[in-house]
């Protein structure tokens, strides 16, 4: 059964707002953040209005509402991607702060000079610099797993560098991009079998698709609530739970203490260890009710939704002469189109959608790497989310070829 | 913003008057905006008097960057280098009769930061030289 996009779209007000001189908002950004839903906006507001007080410890009847709420988000987003237990998702800033806590404990716990890590040309920079930062000072090996000219990662060439016993392998389950699907479950069981530690980006990958990260067995995955229609300021880390008990706390403070005393302290257990002073309460809360809106439409219609999206908008994007997309076909990919349009420079491109009120966005989308790979220093991407209607990707195509024009 | 792309900007980014590169010169340096992939090079001759006799940009990046350098190029030619090193934000802007915001300043001001940087002499293009 398909979604019901007009009551979906009814949902986020943001959505009926015109911009530039009264056109209607056309919001092709969504890989950047998603828009929020009402359900998020008055969860959080509620908090504020009658909840509001710090959590843990407090014995007030505010502090104790405020605590059940924050833990119960905790439950939400654990069952949400089918962590065994809510102690393993830890709550951080976003994913950048989930994957750097990993970098920064774990891996500066297990990892020596000359160990090899694998990593692969597709990442976001979040999923690059807190490796490049450990390897200056750990002189740990980085490795990277190229991308095809299809936009897919080599795997023949992963396998090489299995071989090579790496001890830690992180990689995205969806590039930010090109949108390729990373076979997740196929890489994790071929890491452990290497002996690695597996770190998966998910930050495009949980908003867009069901993830089960019992199935997929990898050892942490990192996403934000931003792009998931939850607020900024919060984003998790699921880990194992044996992994995370053997790691060494992150930041030092508040609520990650067992005992403190002059010279020494202890450390709290799961998750709490990680999550050091007041955390993003009232953000949580939006978090797990951002959860509850992405489950009551269910993570299989919102796939099948982007996958009807992303194929109706290669088709009407690859008519455009001139018009390059990068990565795989859409089967293979999310709702992410990032392209080229002749020699016009996507910050050319981006600005004149805009006068039409449509928001893509234009650059490396840090991912700079991938870019230079591809030669290019930047790309026009249109993504797409719950909210997107084939009636966008006509507005988006109407307006590219505007651009044509006045540059033609 | 609807004069963002205004005739004078597209004209000068389709059919620049000064793109080139002047060999020799007595002026020359390159800078890019590695956002957005911008890259600009200015070369300027300067008569024994200080005095800027000919100029040109050359480069690759967005209309809003190319079409400012080569503005810029066009309104330096005839003035004296101390001059060059007055040109504010404000002088690219006027040139390019649009008001900005903070992500398209970078593209518009890259030639400005470049060509100060080269009469200044000084081996980096600092943010300093554009504000």
């Amino acid at each position: 059964m398909s979604l019901d996009i007009q009551a979906i779209r009814h949902d986020f007000p943001i959505l009926s707002r015109q911009v530039q001189g009264g056109a209607g908002l056309v919001y092709l950004d969504s890989t950047a953040t998603s828009q929020k839903p009402l359900a998020v906006l008055q969860a959080m507001e509620t908090f504020y209005r009658q909840n509001n007080a710090n959590i843990h410890r407090g014995v007030h009847t505010l502090a104790e509402e405020a605590t059940a709420m924050y833990e119960s988000a905790r439950e939400k987003v654990a069952g949400f991607i089918h962590a065994a237990s809510s102690e393993q998702v830890i709550f951080t800033r976003n994913a950048s702060e989930a994957i750097n806590l990993v970098a920064a404990t774990w891996a500066r716990a297990s990892l020596k000079a000359g160990d090899l890590v694998v990593l692969t040309e597709m990442e976001h920079h979040s999923n690059l610099v807190p490796w490049h930062m450990l390897a200056a000072e750990r002189q740990v090996e980085l490795e990277f797993v190229p991308v095809t000219a299809d936009g897919l990662l080599d795997q023949d060439v992963y396998r090489a560098l299995l071989a090579r016993g790496p001890k830690l392998v992180a990689f995205t389950a969806m590039s930010n991009v090109l949108g390729t699907i990373n076979p997740v479950k196929e890489m994790t069981r071929l890491a452990h079998a290497a002996g690695a530690v597996v770190v998966v980006d998910g930050a495009q990958s949980v908003p867009h698709l069901p993830v089960d990260v019992q199935t997929l067995d990898v050892d942490f995955l990192a996403f934000s609530a931003h792009k998931m229609l939850g607020p900024t300021g919060i984003g998790a880390l699921y880990g194992k739970k044996d992994l995370l008990e053997g790691m060494p706390p992150y930041m030092g403070g508040g609520d990650m203490i067992k005992t403190v005393h002059l010279r020494s302290f202890v450390p709290n257990d799961l998750p709490h260890k990680f999550e050091a002073g007041t955390p993003a309460i009232a953000e949580a809360v939006g978090f797990g009710a951002a959860v509850d809106y992405l489950q009551t439409i269910g993570m299989d219609r919102i796939a099948a939704h982007e996958g009807e999206m992303i194929a109706y908008a290669l088709e009407r994007l690859e008519e455009v002469p001139g018009l390059k997309v990068f990565g795989p076909p859409a089967e293979q990919k999310g709702g992410v189109a990032a392209f080229t349009l002749d020699d016009i420079h996507p910050h050319d491109v981006a600005q004149i959608l805009d006068r039409d009120g449509i928001a893509v966005r234009a650059g490396h989308h840090c991912a700079q790497p991938l870019h230079e790979k591809f030669g290019i220093p930047a790309t026009t991407r249109a993504s797409f989310y719950l909210y997107s209607t084939p009636e966008e990707v006509d507005r988006l195509v109407e307006g590219i070829y505007k651009v044509k024009k006045i540059f033609g | 913003m609807e004069d963002l792309y205004r005739e004078i900007i597209i004209d000068r980014y389709k059919n620049p008057q000064y793109r080139g590169h002047l060999d020799p010169n007595q002026v020359q340096f390159e800078d890019d905006n590695p956002l957005c992939g911008d890259h600009i090079e200015v070369t300027l001759q300067v008569d024994a008097n200080g005095r800027v006799t000919d100029g040109r940009f050359d480069g690759k990046g967005c209309a809003i960057s190319q079409a400012s350098a080569d503005l810029l190029v066009e309104s330096v030619i005839g003035k004296p280098l101390d001059e060059l090193k007055q040109l504010s934000k404000q002088d690219v802007l006027d040139l390019l009769g649009i008001d900005l915001g903070p992500v398209r300043l970078k593209c518009a001001l890259l030639s400005l930061k470049v060509l100060k940087a080269g009469v200044y002499g000084l081996g980096e293009a600092s943010d300093d030289l554009v504000e």
